[in-house]
């Protein structure tokens, strides 16, 4: 069985795009985790300024999700265009 | 000297690999969480040595429950040892391997996170030695929910050891089937350790505020129920990898897309796992301390978990892209 050029680089485009979004999930995962896990620990100690700590949650959140927005573009471009 | 290739050599040999890897894998997590558990109960007696018998019964009951995982791959590592695989295919040989790696790999979380609780428990009892039995409940219940990606583990192990595979064609099945192995052994590992660290707070919660138990109790099996997630979409993707319809092809590429989708959900699950278990973890420990605020806690919590699973999503996306896309 020969192996063509093209053939070998989708394979490797492929393993790629699952090997990025894999382990781009674990950072963000455990970041907003870590950032939600915190604001609960914050309303426990001051309930009176949940609506405060939520949006400060929600923001702090988006920020680290943005690593993991970058591995699924990247997946996304490895399947789709390269 | 000549080897012979012959299937039934190539299915033995993989057999073995896999029942090695399952049982030497699968016994790294069991001794971890046992040891922990042991710890926090000799901390428990020197402080209340007069409770030591409270506190031994608890430990071997806790380590018992992180056992449980470990019992699970030495029972799939006997298979795989003495079970006479049909030899008509070469597929078995790559069935028999991934179900060694599936269930060595999802045992590790799962028997980790039994031993959070247990520990806790231990703790407990000398802080609330009238809550014994209270404290035993939580830790049961809770330990119980961490073995269920092993449980899954499992499930997927006997569906790669005991399904009939000879009329899939050998060229993208066998990374279909390697990467469905791997998907839900991976996948399982962050849930595992994540369900434990919430029954820990839980239990911890019990023996510090005892008149709180009913509501930790139900936020712990709330939060343990959302860090599963992750684990149930690693099954998810095993299960559309074993039973798709493999079509012959000469390229590399689709096998490659198919092993990437596995190992994309597997890695995928285990940030997002792991960090559900933190948040359910903080609510937890400050819903035990104070009625105030409960609502707001539990409402705060889904909303967190909410943004914290995307990435999962993300991970879950891409993995069925590649199996039925590209």
């Amino acid at each position: 069985m020969a192996i063509e050029g093209a053939d070998l680089i989708k394979a490797a485009a492929f393993l790629g795009a699952g090997i990025c979004m894999g382990i781009g999930a674990l950072g963000p995962g455990l970041g907003e985790g870590f950032t939600a896990g915190k604001a609960c620990e914050a309303i426990g100690k001051n309930p009176k300024e949940a609506g405060l700590l939520t949006r400060t949650m929600l923001v702090g959140q988006a920020v680290s999700e943005s690593t993991g927005i970058y591995s699924l573009v990247v997946a996304l471009l490895l399947l789709f265009v390269v | 000297m000549m080897i012979q290739w012959d299937a039934e050599t190539v299915i033995k040999m993989a057999a073995y690999a896999g029942a090695g890897l399952c049982m030497g894998l699968g016994a790294i997590g069991a001794a971890l969480g046992e040891g922990y558990t042991a710890g926090q109960a000799n901390e428990a007696v020197s402080r209340k040595p007069e409770l030591s018998g409270e506190v031994f019964k608890t430990m071997l009951v806790g380590q018992a429950m992180a056992e449980s995982a470990a019992i699970f791959a030495l029972v799939v590592a006997m298979l795989l040892l003495f079970v006479n695989f049909p030899t008509h295919s070469w597929l078995f040989a790559m069935s028999s391997l991934s179900a060694g790696l599936c269930m060595g790999l999802g045992a590790f979380g799962s028997s980790i996170g039994s031993g959070f609780p247990a520990g806790a428990a231990c703790q407990g009892t000398t802080h609330q030695p009238a809550m014994g039995g209270r404290l035993m409940t939580t830790m049961l219940i809770g330990s119980a929910v961490c073995q269920t990606p092993a449980i899954f583990a499992m499930v997927v192990s006997f569906i790669l050891l005991f399904s009939n595979f000879s009329a899939q064609p050998f060229n993208p099945a066998w990374a279909a089937l390697l990467g469905a192995g791997l998907a839900t052994g991976f996948a399982a590992i962050g849930p595992g350790i994540g369900g434990g660290l919430v029954a820990r707070a839980a239990c911890d919660g019990v023996a510090r505020n005892p008149e709180r138990a009913g509501p930790v109790t139900n936020i712990m099996l709330l939060g343990q129920a959302v860090s599963q997630t992750t684990a149930i979409y690693g099954v998810l993707i095993s299960f559309v990898l074993i039973f798709r319809n493999n079509e012959a092809t000469t390229l590399i590429a689709p096998s490659a897309a198919l092993l990437a989708a596995g190992l994309c959900m597997g890695f995928g699950a285990f940030g997002p796992g792991l960090g559900l278990g933190v948040v359910a973890q903080n609510a937890v420990k400050w819903i035990s301390r104070s009625e105030a605020g409960t609502g707001d806690i539990t409402r705060l919590m889904l909303v967190g978990m909410a943004v914290t699973e995307s990435t999962g999503i993300y991970a879950l996306v891409i993995s069925l892209l590649l199996i039925f896309v590209v």
